[in-house]
Formats: C-alpha cells, structure tokens, sequence
C-alpha cells in the first residue's frame, strides 16, 4: 500500500509543477503590461515604472520571479487580488462553503434520484417506464445549464412565486454569524425562526440546476451496470434459491453494481466544479465560480490565477485521495501495473 | 428439399459489408433514427440557411423589437418567432446560428481528433519520456474543471469565435489522447504488431496503417458524443459573454442577449435554449447508436 502511495504521488508531483508553471505563464501572457493593468494609469513616470517594477519583482529575471512565485505558493501565498487588495486564500475561502454546500446538495439529488431510477428501469428492461426513463436521463443529460436555470426561475420564481430568484439567503429578514460558512447549518445554529427554511428555499433551484446533467450520467450508469449484473451466474443462484425479486435486486446485485457508478461520481467531481460557475453566475450565488467570472469582469488577473491554482490544487488532491481510496478497497488496483 | 434450397441461398449470400451491417444494426434503435434524422434536419437547415432566413440575421427591424412569437397575442406572421430587444427576426437568428453551433462542434471534434490520436500514438510508440511529458500535460488539463481552463484559457487570448475553438479543443484532448493511447497500447502487444514488426514494416506504417484502424470505433464514438459536448460547451462561454462576440448570431449569446426579456417576453428568450437543447440531445441520441452498432462490446444492453 505504501508502494502505491508513493507511485501516485511521485505521479502528482510533475502535474503540481506544470501547474505552477501554466499560472505563472498565464498572467505574462495576458494582454497589457502587469504594471499597467494594476495601476490603471497610463504614461506614468520612467522612475516610478521602475520602482513599481522593482517592488513587484519584475525586474529580475524570468526564472528567479518563477522560483520566487513557487517558494510563495509553498508558503501560502496564492497573490492579492488587485480589486479588493485582500490576499487571494482568504477570498476564496470566505465564498468556498458556498460552493461546496451547493455542489454537496446538487450531488446528494442526483444520486438519490438516479440510482433507483436506474435500478427500477433496469429491473423493468423494456418497459414503457425503462424507456421514458431513460428519455428523461438523456434529456437531463443534454441539457444546457444556463438555459434550465433561467427556465426553472420563470416557471418557479416568475409565475408561481415559490422560491427566490438569487443569493444565499433574505438578507434583510435574516442575519446570522456564518459560523461555518454553510447556511444549512448556521441557520439551524442561530435558531432564528423560519432561517433554516429560507436558506433551503434559496437551495432548490441551483441544486436543481447542477445536479440536473449528473443525474442524467449516473442514471444511465446505474442501469446498464445494473443490467450487467443481472446476468451473473449469482443473481441466477439467488434466484432460483428462491429469494424474492426485491431481496436479489436490493442486495446481491446492487452492491456490485454500485462499483463503476462510484468510481463515476467521483470523476462527477471536476465536472461539478465546473457546473457551479454557469449555476452560480445565474442565480448570483456568492461562490467561487460567480467569483471567477467577475475577476475576469474586473481583469483581476491576480485572483484568476490564484482562483484557479487553488481549484486545480483542490481537484488533484481529491483525485490523489479517490485513488487511494479505490486501492484501499480494490487490491487489484494496488497491485495492477 | 425446400429447406436445402434455403440452406443453400443462405450459403451463397456474400456476408453483408461493413457498412451494410453497421446499418442493419444501427437501424435497429428507434432513437438512434430518430436522432439522425433531427441531426440531418439541423444540417440542412445550416446549409440553406440563406434561403431558408425571411431575413438577413443581423437586420434591425427598429419598430419591431421585442416582439412574441406568432401564437403569443401580438405576435405576428411577418416576424414568425418573434424578434429580440434589437428588433432583429429571432428565425432568421435560430438559423444562422445552426451554422455557427454546428461549425464550432464538428471542427472542434476534427482538430480535437486528430492532435489527439497524434499525441497518443506518439505517447504509445515513443515511450519512455515523451510518454511521460504527454500524459502529464493531460492529467493537468484533466485537473482544472473543464469550463473554468476554457475560461482560462479566453482570458488570455481574448474572447472570439475562433479562440472558443481554440480552447475548446485544448480542453477537450485528453478524452481522446488517453483513449487512443490505451488502445494503441492494448493493440501493441497483439500478434499481428508483431509479425507486421517482423515483415520489416517501418514505424509510421506500423502507426497509422497497421494499428491505426482497430483504434478506430471508439474514436468514432466520442468525436460524435464530444460534438454535442463542444456545442454545449460554446453555447456556455457564448452565455458567459466569453465566445462568439455580438452580432454574431450565436445561441448561447443569443439567451444572454435576451435574458433580459424573462418577465415581459420569456418565449423570446427561451427560444435559443430550445435550440440548443434539441440539437445536443439529438446528436446524443445519434452518438448512442453509433456506439451500440459500431463497437458491441460496448453496448449499454
């Protein structure tokens, strides 16, 4: 185990460098002078240019500013945005539990409806219920994001007044300390009254929105693994041992089918993230995609960069953690080539 | 004796080509057909776009903006689904923007497709560090959300149509680079590598002539998934404002342009989304088909 350990991480380790690497290019290869982007002056004097230059560094050499950048992003330090002059991490992390609670609820609806659907319309192969089922997960699995979201706030907000268009919460009914940053729970833990039911209404939609595409995937997935299973000589054993449909389906062969689905709502991940950007710009959820796509707004490269090596951090790190996971649980992955 | 003859018929019968047989096969699934069919509608409707336009996409008709569909009250024939805050003809939009959606998702597939079976036969017959360099350069496109490295990627190029293709395929290789290359590899240490290796076959043959065509299904397979992904995919960045730049008649920027309209006019901004949604969900269904007939060991049963 230690092995394989070591063998993925020695594998992380150049993505990590590359990484670096990519960001650090990214911002010189962004249109405009660094100096000029940041201070929003033009024809400034020769001696103040060169003492901007000097303070930022940018008057030493390319490869010493690239080892200058590595030793501050192993030291924390991921930049400061130019807009808000805060250091980039504690931006970030202040909009990040938006974004996680969001993705936590969209993967949580997609898994709870897709698997028993997946599983009932595999069980029922061929039935009208299969078919219009997987119609519905191929159409969920088509759709564009920004264009559903806008749909579900005419038809939900628009005409029949249930849920609110955008944000987190009603901030003029309701304040509380953001204790951990998800509403869910602080509203529950500040004990106002009707807190926790307004930060779930304000839930509903994006969660909708973003988990709509994974439960299209992982509908799909569940039946035809489901479908594989089922023609196992031991669901034919459990069968004829004359255990009940609902017993071979709920137990022997679930189990087994759940494997590749797992392994699939993990790669569900990266995609997630990316999701979150398009739900978050629609329904203004103060999280890290809304946050990306104003940066760039803003031409605040310093937070892009620094937005995206920590999002990339964030999904190499996972990733290393899903592959230990994987091995721990499957040796013939640990001990595979 | 009747069923000798038979016997006999059935014998004589040439067994049916590739093609014929991909096409008994894919005719099979109702979906498949019906997919190919919308998916021919949208083509021919890109194509004749000229003709089939009352008017010219980017024409202001200044008395006429905002205007409903024809079976919403005030809506009416001259302006058939209505016409945007600029007062240009939404059909006329729809159309033209087929040809542009269509353009970004085949030529990102076919550019995609090919750098990326270029890289992964060069990973898998190289070896050794430009195997390594190539995979890692993929696990690194693979770590940043596919959107957001798109998204990365305008800011530095700038936002238009040719750089959301740019991007795009940038963002979209490593589907096909690890795929091809694990194929590649899976077909390297067959029999037939080896005895063409024996027979004196050079390195480049032994590529794209020799262990080339048994990778290609799954290739098919997801070049025709990733067009409809590529078309979701510009449509996002156009929405974002970050791909095709106004006027162009894009349909994800079209839904941008007439967000604004959800209150007094939501059919007019529901339009392009529509759009978007019968093309890719088409394409899906067509690309289903395509793999249940052409790769049976994949068939999803």
């Amino acid at each position: 185990m230690i092995k394989y350990l070591l063998k993925r991480a020695a594998l992380t380790l150049p993505t990590f460098i590359a990484l670096m690497f990519v960001t650090f290019a990214m911002i010189r290869l962004v249109p405009g002078d660094p100096i000029e982007v940041r201070r929003g002056e033009r024809g400034i004097s020769p001696e103040r240019l060169a003492e901007l230059r000097h303070a930022m560094g940018l008057d030493q050499p390319v490869w010493k500013q690239f080892l200058d950048y590595v030793w501050a992003l192993l030291h924390g330090d991921f930049g400061t945005s130019i807009v808000s002059k805060t250091p980039i991490t504690t931006e970030f992390f202040t909009l990040f539990p938006a974004t996680v609670e969001l993705t936590l609820c969209a993967m949580v609806f997609a898994i709870a409806i897709a698997v028993p659907a997946g599983v009932i319309a595999a069980a029922k192969r061929g039935s009208i219920y299969d078919q219009s089922m997987m119609g519905i997960a191929l159409v969920g699995y088509s759709m564009p994001l920004f264009w559903w979201g806008l749909m579900l706030i005419l038809l939900m907000s628009n005409t029949l007044h249930l849920t609110p268009v955008s944000g987190r919460v009603d901030l003029i009914k309701y304040y509380y300390p953001q204790v951990t940053g998800f509403f869910l729970i602080d509203s529950l833990l500040s004990g106002e009254k009707g807190a926790f039911l307004d930060a779930v209404r304000h839930l509903i939609l994006p969660t909708i929105v973003l988990g709509t595409i994974p439960l299209g995937a992982i509908a799909r997935m569940t039946r035809s693994s489901m479908l594989e299973v089922l023609e196992e000589d031991y669901v034919r054993t459990a069968r004829a041992k004359g255990l009940s449909v609902f017993r071979v389906i709920g137990f022997h062969a679930l189990r087994n089918a759940l494997i590749p689905v797992v392994t699939m709502i993990g790669v569900q991940l990266s995609f997630l993230l990316a999701g979150a950007v398009l739900t978050e710009t629609i329904f203004s959820w103060p999280g890290v995609g809304n946050w990306l796509i104003h940066s760039i707004e803003r031409r605040d490269y310093p937070a892009l960069q620094g937005g995206i090596m920590l999002i990339a951090s964030l999904v190499i790190v996972l990733n290393f953690i899903m592959d230990m996971l994987y091995g721990l649980i499957n040796p013939r992955i640990r001990h595979g080539r | 004796m009747v069923a000798e003859k038979m016997a006999a018929e059935v014998l004589n019968q040439a067994p049916p080509s590739a093609l014929r047989a991909f096409w008994y096969s894919f005719r099979e699934n109702r979906g498949a057909v019906i997919g190919a069919t919308i998916v021919g509608l949208v083509v021919l409707c890109a194509i004749f776009a000229n003709v089939l336009a009352p008017y010219d996409p980017l024409e202001q008709f200044r008395g006429f903006t905002k205007l409903p569909p024809v079976w919403v009250e005030g809506g009416s024939w001259k302006y058939p689904l209505g016409t945007d805050p600029l007062g240009r003809d939404m059909l006329s939009r729809i159309l033209y923007g087929s040809r542009i959606s269509l353009f970004i998702g085949l030529s990102i597939m076919v550019v995609c497709a090919f750098i990326g079976t270029c890289l992964a036969l060069l990973a898998a017959f190289v070896g050794g560090i430009v195997d390594v360099i190539i995979m890692r350069i993929m696990d690194l496109i693979l770590a940043i959300p596919d959107l957001v490295l798109a998204i990365l990627i305008i800011a530095v190029i700038g936002p238009n149509l040719t750089n959301t293709i740019i991007a795009i395929t940038i963002v979209y290789l490593p589907r096909f680079v690890i795929l091809v290359r694990a194929s590649a590899l899976g077909e390297l240490s067959k029999d037939y590598v080896t005895a063409a290796k024996v027979a004196g076959v050079g390195p480049w043959r032994l590529m794209f002539s020799t262990v080339l065509p048994n990778c290609v299904a799954p290739l098919i397979i997801q070049a025709a998934l990733g067009v409809s992904d590529a078309i979701l995919e510009a449509a996002a960045l156009g929405f974002l404002g970050l791909g095709a730049q106004p006027p162009l008649p894009e349909w994800g920027s079209m839904l941008a342009d007439t967000r604004d309209l959800i209150t007094s006019n939501p059919w007019v901004m529901a339009l392009p989304g529509i759009a978007i949604l019968i093309t890719v969900l088409a394409i899906n269904l067509m690309g289903d088909g395509l793999r249940d007939a052409l790769d049976p060991r994949l068939r999803r049963s």
